[in-house]
């Protein structure tokens, strides 16, 4: 049991102070090791699209994009409790979750305007 | 073969410079001294059980703060080498490649190595007292950061005499820190240490901003938050988001380097320019990780020692929540001169300007948190009223380098090293300074000593204007960063000299600091109240230093500023209910793994930057199994009994 679990628990008035090394910890992470493996896959694949160069550099771009956002929901899912609802007092998931769609975005859209400089004049 | 080991050793250790001679000599000295002293009053065990395998956020974060004066100390001892070369013109006392690694040094470990643990030492040690918890959320996370950003800072410092330090500039752009231009080890033992490091930095953001969100003593809503704490999240929320970009960034410089890609060299497909993009998306939010959490002190100290609530409370969390955000959306302006465009240019220009606003804001609330205030000037007073002019030089100055047309002359010339000197010494190291005055006595349960304190404050703070003022004018008169000589009759060595007088008055200044420590510790007032500065926020209702579990009971939380509404209710004579029964406490388990995965994340780098794999892969294991073994790791917490809590609060004299 991690502190800040005790610590809820202990706000919500259900701890018995005792030590709490009970069987109900001994589960296996099934959630993670799915989810470890399915990172693992599709990293694995979009390096490997890349190296044997499968298809041409246009259709690749996309394959690797759609990869990288599957990936990014694999991880929301299965690692970053996004399925989880008890919210104590204020939807701050909400909050971060806008922020990282919008810096994600941000970062690609405004790399791609950045980087392509000069191109106007062509 | 002995052939063969000569040629290992010539390129192994630094050779042929007696100043190297020289630190390799004091470093053994060092560990020499180290090593007898522990064994001699043998304190090895004292060592290992209270320090190298604590999970207390109070342990680890004075850990950070011996390691951020440590580094300031090393980073400081550049500084000076540096303006001593440039004291006049034609100097040799550096050679141009030990000034540009110096230079680099400097930069890297200031930034990384002093600023980042400097404002760590103040979370650790700060918020979860400020929040009423009785530690962080993930306490051996905790422990994991700080090793891990100990062992990188050894790492980089090690490059000094093994291998040779790195040279490309504490940006390290490609393609000067690419391999065809910088063939030695020197860029990896950058780029290894970094990442490193940046691991330890996400964790602690991550572990503060679950701790803020999920474990505040009830009552305590986000709108009766500390500023400090405030700080702390924003800052933690710009690690999260911001350190991700780094670590992609340096990762593909290092595949560049060790496994011949091309992402930025600049033929095959690669663009230098990249590198560039991707590091200023990480090193603007970067100054904000470490300016915000100085702001939350100087919210802090500011009250305290006027005595009154702070102005305009909701405006300054709005305007921390704005910069975090905004830091986002100005990153190329450290590239104007890439030239872009108009488009491109103007953008960020403008968000660059943007960001004064909430600044602005802040500034003009902590100077009315003050107005009619009952001032009295302590020594974190005094470096946060000396903030003010110093931030608003630097931010008048930051304004006009976001002027993109403008910044085509500014760019890459004294006149920003001034800037950015004067805004994160006279933000993130004044701040760190006042915020150690301030809970020094927290810490230690010792009040620092005042005369010596002042001593130290206006050396350094003399000594600053005299060392970065002229550097605006040697910036204007077009002497550009990084030059380790010039030639005379350029009109610059007057201002040259006044400006290395200056870094030694500042060099003084921070032997007066150690000088006061030492004192202090020998001499100094003790703290027996727990609460020196009559304060204003919870961490001043506990005793000095705090016990190991820091509330024995959780306070509850009725308004602002805590612990001064407890305080105003006593006054008045209400009934103060402490009464409540003590109740068992769940604590973390000391673990010694954090320390152990450390190194062995040290032995990683290290072989990584000679490149031997073998060792690096075996180092690898050695990681994973540590990780393994923790996740089967069952004990992991104990409880304190009612009977240890009364015995330990009796000692304090607080049942």
């Amino acid at each position: 049991m991690t502190s800040i679990e005790h610590h809820l628990e202990e706000h919500s008035g259900r701890s018995n102070g005792l030590d709490s090394t009970g069987m109900d910890e001994k589960h296996t992470p099934w959630n993670h090791i799915i989810g470890f493996s399915i990172s693992l896959v599709l990293t694995v694949l979009a390096l490997w699209m890349v190296l044997h160069h499968i298809i041409h550099a246009a259709v690749l771009f996309g394959a690797i994009m759609a990869l990288a956002i599957l990936q990014a929901f694999v991880q929301l899912y299965f690692f970053m409790h996004i399925t989880e609802h008890h919210v104590p007092q204020w939807p701050f998931h909400v909050w971060m979750l806008t922020l990282g769609v919008t810096f994600t975005i941000l970062f690609v859209v405004a790399s791609i305007w950045i980087m392509s400089f000069g191109a106007e004049s062509y | 073969m002995l052939h063969n080991a000569e040629n290992f050793a010539s390129h192994f250790f630094v050779l042929g410079n007696p100043m190297i001679y020289g630190a390799d000599v004091s470093i053994l000295l060092v560990i020499f001294g180290i090593v007898f002293v522990l064994t001699y009053y043998k304190k090895w065990g004292w060592l290992w059980r209270e320090w190298l395998t604590t999970v207390d956020h109070k342990k680890i974060g004075i850990m950070y703060l011996i390691a951020a004066l440590l580094m300031l100390f090393r980073g400081g001892v550049d500084a000076i080498l540096m303006r001593t070369q440039l004291i006049m013109p034609n100097m040799s006392f550096l050679k141009a490649q030990h000034y540009n690694e110096i230079f680099t040094t400097h930069g890297t470990i200031m930034i990384l190595f002093m600023a980042m643990p400097f404002i760590f030492a103040m979370m650790n040690i700060v918020v979860p007292l400020q929040i009423g918890a009785r530690d962080v959320a993930f306490p051996y996370l905790n422990a994991i950061s700080f090793w891990l950003f100990f062992f990188a800072a050894m790492l980089l410092n090690i490059s000094f005499v093994i291998g040779g330090s790195p040279d490309a500039g504490w940006t390290s752009y490609p393609p000067l820190a690419g391999i065809t231009f910088d063939k030695g080890p020197g860029e990896n033992f950058y780029l290894l240490a970094l990442q490193i490091t940046g691991i330890g930095s996400m964790a602690t953001g991550i572990n503060f901003f679950v701790t803020i969100m999920k474990m505040r003593a009830p009552g305590m809503t986000l709108m009766r938050m500390p500023l400090f704490t405030w700080s702390v999240l924003a800052a933690s929320i710009i690690i999260i988001f911001a350190f991700p970009v780094l670590t992609v960034a340096l990762t593909l410089l290092l595949l560049d380097r060790l496994a011949g890609a091309h992402f930025f060299t600049i033929f095959d497909g690669g663009n230098p320019m990249m590198y560039v993009n991707l590091f200023w998306m990480w090193g603007h939010p970067e100054v904000y990780i470490v300016v915000l959490p100085a702001f939350g002190i100087f919210s802090e100290v500011v009250a305290t020692f006027s005595r009154k609530r702070t102005f305009g409370y909701a405006s300054m969390v709005a305007s921390m929540i704005a910069i975090a955000v905004i830091s986002f959306f100005t990153w190329v302006h450290h590239f104007f001169t890439m030239g872009a465009g108009p488009g491109v240019n103007s953008f960020f220009a403008v968000a660059t300007m943007i960001i004064a606003i909430p600044t602005g804001v802040k500034v003009f609330n902590w100077l009315f948190t003050m107005y009619q205030g009952r001032i009295k000037m302590h020594l974190p007073m005094l470096w946060a009223i000396a903030f003010i002019p110093n931030f608003a030089i630097g931010g008048a100055t930051g304004v006009m380098l976001s002027v993109a047309p403008a910044d085509y002359q500014y760019h890459n010339s004294y006149f920003l090293i001034a800037h950015f000197h004067q805004v994160l010494i006279g933000g993130t190291v004044f701040g760190m300074l006042a915020g150690m005055y301030y809970w020094w006595p927290k810490m230690f349960g010792i009040i620092l000593n005042e005369r010596l304190g002042r001593w130290a404050f206006w050396f350094f703070n003399i000594g600053f204007y005299v060392c970065f003022l002229p550097q605006y004018w040697l910036g204007w008169m077009g002497m550009t960063r990084r030059m380790y000589t010039y030639s005379t009759g350029m009109g610059w060595s007057l201002w040259n000299f006044i400006s290395t007088i200056g870094a030694y008055m500042m060099g003084i200044g921070f032997v007066f600091i150690v000088i006061e420590v030492g004192y202090s510790i020998l001499y100094g007032e003790r703290d027996l109240t727990g609460d020196p500065w009559d304060g204003r926020t919870l961490e001043w209702s506990l005793p000095s230093p705090a016990p190991h579990y820091n509330f024995a009971r959780i306070p509850e939380i009725a308004g602002r500023d805590a612990w001064w509404t407890i305080k105003e209710a006593r006054r008045k004579g209400d009934p103060v209910v402490e009464s409540k029964p003590f109740k068992p406490i769940h604590m973390p388990n000391d673990s010694g793994r954090p320390f152990v995965l450390s190194v062995l994340f040290f032995v990683f780098g290290f072989s990584m930057v000679f490149t031997w794999y073998p060792l690096a892969f075996v180092a690898f294991l050695g990681i994973l199994i540590s990780l393994i073994l923790r996740s089967f790791e069952y004990h992991t917490d104990h409880t304190l009994s009612v009977e240890e809590i009364r015995h330990t609060e009796e000692a304090y004299g607080r049942v």
